[in-house]
């Protein structure tokens, strides 16, 4: 048992005296945070429900089911969604009384620790309010959540003239007036499920009850789609705010024989670190290096543990100590943000995944030290057991894929980050200098793949060849 | 199973090896089948040692198989003891109750007689547990092939599953007849005598049987037992008419499937039923009269199993609402169920379906049996008994030789438990006072995943360590840990243990998920034989199998006192 955490919006308030709703709710009063008086003036109070850390390992939750639906009554202590962390689904309970007044985050979907999955409204009057909160609570994309059930409130009034009875009725209220709205238990569910208003519908079934394709129907679903029980839908690349809605699967032609693995958790947040990605406007640059000096030096210094990872993450953070703005991080769109310290993360695969540990302050430690410390990370990669700082605080990336032969290609630039390094392979090259004598060299290509909103072409350009200088004459690596 | 295969190894001559083997698949419905096979291969050594010949029928007579003993038994099903009484027991009615008595019974020599009115079998075999396991076998088949998903996880692919009513209809139907017979021949061929018709009490000690009227038979008896079961509850109001409008008994043969079925009562009985129909794609609405669904398992297994067996399934509910009136489909109108509120009785709308099954509980069966001779009172329909079993009559007074046991008595409506306590019936009347703990009784639902459980509910269990005083304890294990659940695809379940930290005394346990009803018995059998928790660390289990579900659950509760020596007793080496 989990209790939410819940934020106070203080609202506007009103006054209404309590019997023009019939729900019992003075208990709320009670457990209202700070309001010291008891006067029957009603506070308003619209609260977020927060995803909660149910362990201390919990970054993200998915919600299994809700307990209750849009609009109804909830009392503290009920369960209200159960949420399954990494450990085990756990009901989480309310501590406020109110209103469910909207769901932000579906069943099936994934929010991050803290964010809002719902909105509780203390009082009817408030529900309107609180779904435009929510609306704008996934507002960032379509959001075509929330155009529908205008008025889910028509259930309680329904009840209002009989006294405060009622233990909640049954969920699905039952049309219960004669004339009425007949359909079947599976209509409901997907009609809630594709927010179809289910009063405006005409059933076509026997009697003249609405089936669940009349609802397929009105959401526009072609009934053929699929037969009903499964409907556990591989988490939909998690949640990007308001992600795709679960409406567009899109048609891909079905290839016989296919299978479909679902995402682990790690290719969930590689998948969805990617999708963001597209929201950066990227360029990018590239750059011969001739690698005889670094490789001489590399086979100097193997012997006592230094790994070619540790010497290019070191290069990149001597370069990076020049070119402050290559490290930089564009947040919000309108300003840079200068990391204080270098630390450079380097792409690693693992099983079927990728991460991405990090080497901070790699200018400031000797190379002796990063390549003690990129030994101890990749360790605990294995192991899993990298904290979140350990890999979520680079300030700027390095890939290499030069040991497989790869001569040159094209990062993705992670979200966060104002740049990142790909380095192809090290070859030998025939080369031609100012006095057009012709030499073998090692050479190697590096393309840089940067943030065009902090980091122009000039900076990476100035960049990259301070970078060159520092692997062509690597002696200051050592020092 | 296998003793059972072991017997007709034995060198006995082909008439009993083939007797026996009929028998022994009698007991496959039983709970105590192993027992008993295992019983009758001791007969069989003996007589092997003994050098017996014997060519007609064997019966077992007693656990020492006393030679003289066997021998009466070969004449017929023992002689009755001495007071000039026809038989030693009576049993009226042949369910699984009155079955297992009479097996008891012919081992401890008791010459028997067994009263049927109507099928052999009863409720359980005829229109109930059996046939029901049946359809919720099927169930559970098309459950599976339709979850593509499922499926997929495995790598198999499957075209779309669809089933034949006729044919779903028959296996129940068939299940049902050949346990049926399977229960009949075992009576016969242990020798009990079997009466058809309805059996009235005349007074103590003495009954008649028959059609009524005077073509009845008049027999005594040393001891009686009624075992005449229940009939499904149709409560006031609700007409049945046995095609829109049905109980359990016409459910089960499975007529036709409805569109759209409302179940009224969310117990056993209804939820069964709701896994079986909306597997077979109908739509569901349970009308249930207390406030949460499925009152009666422990609120947590509820909860969790309302998220896994209602919510994703094609199932809305009423709750706290009774139905007040079911009006049959007829006329070109659907079925009309009016809804009352269940505390106020205001109207709270109706529902129209296309079909309604009464599972509101079942009614015990008494009417005729002739109660009022001995002046006996029956409470809501239920012969009043002590914990012996033994019949009170209204002046609060015990009955003498008078037993009332299964669902006529309403102690615990289970076929097992009706069963149970025949065996503890027989022991007393046979010199050896018994008393059942009817708290070591297994309860079981077959849904897809099942259900079970032994002892107490939490709130139960809270209530009476509060009493009491003492502490309570509660631990869980999930089915997502097991290598077979997991292998299975079927990591949903959970399995909870409650407990005495201070004793190690189990106080209940509760299962929700994949074979619940086959797991439990390692519960109730440490709860029947008082076995601690502390000593039960210790057994072990194969793996990789659901019993490690258990297993880890016992291993995961905390008890202070320090574990006894599963040797404790001296062993002969």
């Amino acid at each position: 048992m989990a209790s939410l955490l819940q934020s106070r919006t203080p609202g506007l308030s009103f006054s209404s005296s309590l019997s023009s709703t019939p729900v019992r709710r003075p208990s709320a009063f009670f457990l209202k945070p700070r309001s010291g008086s008891r006067i029957p003036v009603v506070r308003a109070k619209i609260r977020e429900i927060f995803m909660p850390a149910l362990s201390s390992t919990m970054t993200e939750g998915k919600i299994v089911s809700w307990i209750k639906s849009e609009g109804d009554v909830l009392s503290k202590g009920e369960s209200v969604v159960v949420v399954e962390s990494d450990k085990a689904d756990m009901d989480v309970e309310t501590f406020y009384d109110g209103i469910l007044a909207a769901i932000v985050i579906n069943e099936g979907e994934t929010a991050p620790v803290g964010a809002a999955i719902g909105i509780l409204a203390e009082t009817e009057d408030e529900i309107a309010e609180a779904k435009a909160k929510a609306t704008s609570q996934s507002s960032l994309a379509p959001a075509p959540s929330t155009p529908k059930v205008e008025e889910p409130s028509p259930a309680p009034k329904l009840d209002a003239p009989s006294p405060a009875v009622a233990a909640a009725p049954a969920p699905t209220a039952a049309p219960s007036t004669p004339g009425k709205v007949v359909a079947t238990p599976f209509a409901k569910k997907l009609a809630k499920q594709h927010k179809v208003d289910i009063d405006k519908l005409v059933g076509t079934g026997p009697f003249g009850r609405i089936t669940p394709e009349d609802v397929e129907k009105a959401a526009g679903i072609t009934p053929a789609s699929k037969s009903n029980v499964a409907a556990p839908a591989a988490p939909a690349a998690s949640v990007a705010p308001a992600a795709v809605p679960p409406k567009a699967p899109s048609s891909f032609p079905e290839i016989p024989g296919s299978t479909v693995v679902p995402f682990t958790t790690m290719q969930t947040a590689v998948s969805k670190n990617m999708v963001e990605s597209l929201s950066v406007p990227t360029f990018r640059v590239g750059y011969p290096i001739a690698t005889d000096a670094l490789d001489a030096l590399y086979e100097k210094v193997k012997p006592k543990g230094v790994t070619m990872t540790a010497l290019l993450a070191k290069s990149a953070a001597m370069a990076l100590a020049q070119h402050p703005v290559v490290n930089a991080t564009c947040k919000d769109g309108k300003s840079f943000t200068y990391n204080s310290s270098i630390n450079i993360a380097v792409a690693v695969a693992i099983n079927g995944g990728l991460i991405t540990p990090v080497l901070q302050d790699a200018d400031k430690l000797d190379l002796y030290l990063l390549s003690q410390k990129w030994k101890e990370l990749v360790e605990k990669a294995r192991a899993k057991q990298l904290q979140p700082n350990e890999y979520n605080s680079g300030t700027f990336t390095l890939s290499n894929l030069g040991m497989f032969g790869v001569d040159r290609f094209d990062a993705i630039l992670p979200p966060g980050q104002g740049a990142i390094m790909a380095v192809g392979a090290s070859k030998p090259t025939v080369l031609a200098d100012k006095d057009g004598f012709f030499s073998v060299k090692n050479k190697m290509l590096v393309n840089v793949t940067a943030d065009h909103r902090i980091i122009y072409g000039a900076d990476l350009a100035a960049f990259l060849q301070t970078f060159s200088k520092i692997i062509e004459n690597p002696k200051s690596l050592t020092m | 199973m296998q003793s059972a295969i072991s017997l007709s190894l034995s060198p006995s001559s082909s008439i009993t090896r083939s007797d026996c083997s009929v028998a022994a698949n009698a007991y496959l419905c039983t709970p105590r089948s192993l027992r008993f096979c295992g019983l009758r291969r001791k007969v069989f050594e003996s007589k092997s040692f003994h050098s017996l010949k014997v060519s007609t029928r064997l019966v077992p007579c007693s656990r020492e198989s006393n030679f003289n003993k066997v021998c009466a038994a070969l004449q017929s099903n023992g002689t009755p003891s001495k007071g000039g009484f026809d038989y030693d027991l009576v049993i009226i009615g042949a369910g699984v109750g009155g079955h297992g008595a009479a097996l008891h019974a012919v081992e401890k020599g008791l010459k028997t007689a067994i009263i049927e009115g109507d099928v052999i079998g009863g409720t359980c075999v005829n229109r109930g547990c059996v046939p029901s396991k049946a359809l919720l076998a099927v169930s559970g088949r098309m459950r599976e092939l339709q979850n593509e998903h499922h499926m997929k996880s495995f790598g198999l692919q499957v075209a779309a599953a669809g089933y034949d009513r006729q044919g779903v209809a028959d296996h129940a139907n068939n299940l049902a007849s050949k346990i049926r017979s399977n229960l009949t021949n075992s009576m016969k061929a242990l020798g009990v005598d079997i009466l058809t018709g309805t059996g009235t009490i005349l007074g103590p000690q003495k009954l008649k049987f028959g059609k009524g009227g005077s073509g009845d038979t008049f027999v005594t008896a040393k001891d009686i037992i009624i075992a005449t079961g229940s009939v499904p509850l149709v409560p006031k109001g609700i007409e049945v008419d046995g095609k829109s409008v049905i109980t359990s008994d016409h459910a089960l043969k499975l007529e036709f499937v409805p569109e759209w079925i409302a179940i009224v009562g969310s117990g056993y009985i209804g939820l069964e039923f709701s896994d079986v129909y909306t597997a077979l794609g109908s739509e569901v609405t349970f009308i249930e009269a207390l406030d949460q669904l499925m009152p009666g398992f422990d609120p947590e297994i509820g909860k969790l199993a309302q998220r896994v067996l209602i919510n994703p399934r094609k199932i809305d509910y009423h709750t706290g609402v009774f139905a007040s009136k079911i009006t049959p489909a007829k006329d070109g109108k659907p079925v009309i169920i009016e809804l009352i509120d269940a505390k106020t009785k205001e109207p709270k709308g109706t529902v129209e379906v296309d079909a309604a099954l009464i599972a509101t509980g079942r009614a015990p069966f008494t009417q005729g049996l002739g109660l009022e001779n001995i002046n006996v009172q029956t409470q809501r329909g239920f012969v009043p008994v002590d914990e012996r079993m033994r019949v009170i009559d209204a002046n609060g007074m015990l009955v003498p030789h008078l037993y009332c046991i299964g669902d006529a008595n309403g102690k615990l409506m289970l076929a097992h438990a009706a069963s149970a306590q025949g065996i503890s019936v027989v022991e007393q009347v046979s010199g050896n006072d018994h008393v059942l703990n009817h708290l070591s009784i297994p309860a079981a639902c077959f849904t897809h995943p099942e259900i079970s459980m032994v002892g107490l509910t939490e709130p139960q269990a809270r209530e009476k360590a509060e009493k009491e005083g003492f502490e309570m304890s509660i631990t869980k294990t999930s089915f997502k840990a097991n290598t077979k659940a997991l292998a299975e695809n079927e990591g949903e379940g959970l399995a909870k243990l409650i407990y005495r930290p201070d004793t190690g005394e189990i106080l209940g346990v509760h299962i929700f998920g994949m074979h619940a009803a086959d797991l439990i018995h390692e519960a109730s059998n440490a709860i029947a034989m008082g076995t601690r928790i502390q000593d039960l660390k210790f057994a072990v289990h194969a793996h990789p199998t659901l019993s490690e579900v258990l297993d880890e659950l016992f291993k995961s509760a905390k008890v202070k006192v320090n574990s006894s020596s599963p040797i404790a007793q001296p062993v002969a080496v």
